[in-house]
């Protein structure tokens, strides 16, 4: 979660962000933050810069990259859960698992963070403020 | 059969990759091409269903949209306003969607969209809807960047006999 709110905050933002500013707003932990940006430099998906005026930057493509691509960077094998086994039972209940996993993947994998910043600004066109 | 043709109200442009693209309603031989653009962009030819469409159509049952560019078709949609079924209040359903691949990510898709949603106000309906493959996470990319998101309704299905 805290990566993708990272994700959208950068891209939202004409200007770099630290992570000092970005955990003070969201109130979560520099560190983590740090860890997290980090991870997602490594990826492609942000720039960061050190030092004095440093900070980071989006640098992905916003029309491309989706929620379930961030959240697969810090949970590979998102789309595979463990499979269950324990007989006919605790089959069903892994078939119902994987219909709410199913939903759950084709959310993620088709809303862009382009997406979220418009819905976002249609929303705050509708109610200022 | 398709009776409507001439210049459509509310024809739209926009420039694309490659020239103008202008949003009209369907005309005589326009379904030719939008049957095989169908089975290009979807993988499976189905002349009956759009010939269908383009009888509804004719009959004022349906929307039918293309978008032209240099006079080529290399987009579509087909829309029409239903009511009450499965409880819903009056609504805008869009039945399909699909753009040239060579013409994708030009504002092809959302011309259309545009298009067939000024109609649907026009119609005076609150809400427009669709339905899609879980797994076309492309098309449901499209859909979401228009705005469109999960509504109240959930489709439910059940095996009766194996297909094969």
């Amino acid at each position: 979660m805290n990566a993708i709110i990272a994700v959208i905050e950068l891209a939202a933002s004409d200007n770099q962000k630290t992570a000092a500013e970005l955990a003070s707003t969201h109130n979560i932990s520099q560190h983590h933050l740090a860890k997290v940006l980090r991870t997602l430099a490594q990826a492609g998906i942000v720039s960061s810069a050190r030092g004095p005026g440093g900070g980071c930057v989006f640098t992905a493509n916003a029309k491309r990259l989706t929620l379930g691509d961030v959240i697969e960077i810090f949970e590979p094998g998102l789309a595979s859960g463990p499979p269950l086994s324990g007989g006919v039972f605790v089959d069903e209940v892994g078939r119902m698992l994987a219909e709410i996993d199913r939903i759950t993947l084709a959310t993620l994998r088709s809303v862009t963070i382009q997406t979220v910043l418009n819905n976002a600004r249609r929303r705050l066109a509708v109610t200022p403020g | 059969m398709v009776t409507r043709t001439g210049p459509s109200r509310g024809a739209r442009r926009a420039a694309a990759t490659d020239g103008a693209i202008m949003i009209d309603t369907l005309r005589s031989g326009d379904l030719p091409a939008v049957i095989a653009l169908d089975a290009r962009v979807t993988g499976s030819r189905k002349p009956e269903v759009w010939r269908g469409f383009s009888q509804a159509f004719g009959a004022d049952q349906l929307i039918f949209l293309v978008a032209r560019a240099a006079g080529a078709v290399v987009g579509y949609t087909v829309g029409g306003v239903r009511s009450w079924e499965f409880g819903s209040p009056p609504a805008g359903w869009i039945f399909a969607v699909g753009v040239a691949p060579e013409q994708r990510e030009s504002g092809v898709g959302s011309l259309l969209f545009a298009a067939m949603t000024e109609r649907f106000t026009a119609s005076k309906v609150a809400f427009v809807r669709t339905m899609l493959h879980v797994d076309d996470h492309l098309l449901m990319s499209f859909f979401r960047s228009q705005g469109m998101t999960a509504g109240p309704f959930v489709e439910l299905e059940m095996t009766l006999h194996d297909p094969a």
